[in-house]
């Protein structure tokens, strides 16, 4: 256990001595894996922090019935209590027409406009919250309300957190695809790297083999160099993002104030960091694999 | 301990390296490969260390037939034999100390002990006071007595030497035939392919001609 514990710190260090013996080149190396990572996952933490926005405005999609100008007082209390007797209908909140009005009067805008009517023009209206807020549940339960005597318009505020999903669902699909692409670009690098590690060290290689050394003693160095790479330019990333993100936190903050949310944006979280490390040593070490099993036995 | 069994190599497309080679070496015995440059004492140790495999026959190094064996047993094998190789092989990267540890880390050696152990076969071929340096810092006959010190320094019971002594000078070739001698006094089977034989007075010769075993 210790001889063999002994042996990976031996090859550890190994892969250090040959990434320090080359710093402008292993700077390098580390530079391009850095920045080919740097792009998917500069778009994960951006979709981290769109999805926490989108967390704290108020996503509970709500339908809206309004009843026709003409309908009464009396008519709006039947509808009322055929709303509140309906299993798939959580809450039923009641807006008076005069409550409305009221309302829209306190705004400085609108209240010129208002008072240049000669009737209220807002009818009596209900906000209704849905058992079931699936779009489709939604859009059914819509259907059935129309049917309603009296009812003039029913109308469906869940439209903005479907458009809100769907972009959110387009940034994860794009964030997936620069992630497999750059990862593939990555385990190249790797694979090239390694190549020319292989040919520096041929002499090393072959008489090693001659002393007596495993297949696995002789690939372990070269395995922990592609691991050290993938490291490396890993922490480079993640660099890259901290700093895109403190960088755009102040004009992206200015930006979505103009559309009434905060948004502070926030560096990769420690899980997606650790995430992002072990990803990328992980393919730094893939791609030492394989260009290992192409280029050792031929040496 | 070494028993060639009608034992041929035939590089393609067709050369004889070795034909029809027989002989047996004992426990503790001395042995000189000797005859021309091209004669096949090269392919003949590469076989015994299984670095090259046999055409036809059999190569048993302690009773164990190395031409077979799968690419998976060949290290166990190679840390059984120490080799002293034509072009010494030495790591140019690595000092004199680093150079011989390599066959300890190799098997896993426990550190301080290693360490120890480099010591002393630094200190068999007398470079103890060289330790520290980088093998271009070395002459000829330092850096050949580098590559023996590597090469014993897992005191195998079996040493290979290709040409030990090629050029060097007559006291440096002298002196190194000596450390050969003292391991072979200590029970180390030793087997030299050298053209330089009267180095080596009193040890039995395989005089190899063509690829074929003079009788």
């Amino acid at each position: 256990m210790t001889a063999w514990l002994a042996q990976h710190g031996d090859a550890v260090r190994l892969a250090m001595r040959r990434l320090a013996s080359a710093p402008v080149n292993s700077l390098l190396y580390l530079l391009a894996i850095g920045v080919a990572l740097a792009l998917p996952a500069g778009g994960q933490m951006l979709l981290a922090n769109a999805l926490s926005l989108a967390g704290t405005t108020s996503a509970v999609p709500h339908i809206s019935v309004f009843m026709a100008a003409n309908a009464d007082r009396g008519m709006a209390a039947e509808i009322e209590s055929r709303l509140k007797k309906r299993g798939d209908i959580k809450r039923v909140q009641f807006l008076p027409r005069e409550e409305t009005l009221a309302r829209m009067k306190a705004n400085p805008g609108l209240r010129d406009v208002i008072e240049a009517l000669a009737a209220n023009p807002f009818p009596d209206a209900f906000v209704l919250a849905v058992a079931d807020e699936r779009p489709e549940a939604m859009e059914r339960l819509a259907v059935e309300l129309r049917q309603l005597p009296r009812v003039e318009h029913v109308q469906l505020d869940s439209a903005w957190v479907r458009r809100l999903d769907a972009l959110l669902q387009l940034g994860r699909t794009a964030v997936l695809v620069l992630g497999v692409l750059l990862s593939a670009g990555l385990i190249a690098i790797s694979f090239s790297i390694i190549r020319m590690q292989v040919l520096t060290h041929r002499t090393e290689i072959e008489v090693s083999g001659l002393l007596g050394a495993t297949d696995g003693f002789i690939r372990r160095p070269f395995l922990y160099y592609g691991l050290l790479l993938g490291l490396g330019g890993g922490i480079v990333a993640w660099l890259l993002v901290g700093a895109a993100a403190l960088w755009l936190r102040a004009p992206l903050g200015e930006l979505v104030r103009l559309y009434d949310l905060t948004l502070v944006l926030q560096t990769p979280g420690t899980r997606d960091s650790a995430l992002l490390l072990a990803f990328a040593a992980g393919l730094g070490w893939l791609g030492a694999i394989i260009s290992l099993q192409q280029h050792l036995r031929k040496s | 301990m070494i028993r060639f069994d009608r034992v041929s190599k035939r590089y393609p497309p067709g050369v004889d390296a070795l034909s029809d080679i027989s002989f047996e070496v004992a426990e503790r015995e001395m042995v000189l490969v000797s005859g021309h440059s091209g004669a096949g004492k090269s392919t003949l140790l590469k076989l015994i260390a299984a670095v090259e495999k046999s055409t036809g026959g059999a190569v048993l190094v302690g009773g164990q037939n190395v031409s077979g064996l799968a690419r998976a047993a060949l290290p166990y094998l190679r840390r059984r034999i120490g080799m002293v190789f034509q072009d010494q092989k030495l790591l140019f990267d690595r000092n004199a100390f680093e150079n011989v540890m390599l066959p300890l880390s190799i098997t896993g050696f426990p550190r301080r002990e290693a360490a120890q152990r480099v010591r002393a076969a630094l200190d068999k071929v007398g470079l103890s006071s060289r330790e520290k340096a980088l093998p271009v810092m070395l002459s000829g006959g330092e850096q050949q007595r580098l590559a023996i010190a590597r090469a014993v320094v897992g005191r195998p019971k079996l040493l290979l030497a290709d040409e030990p002594t090629a050029h060097l000078d007559a006291d440096t070739a002298a002196d190194v035939a000596r450390i050969f001698k003292e391991f072979n006094h200590v029970g180390v089977t030793v087997l030299i392919a050298t053209y330089a034989g009267d180095l080596f007075p009193g040890a039995r010769r395989l005089q190899l001609e063509h690829g074929k075993l003079l009788p």
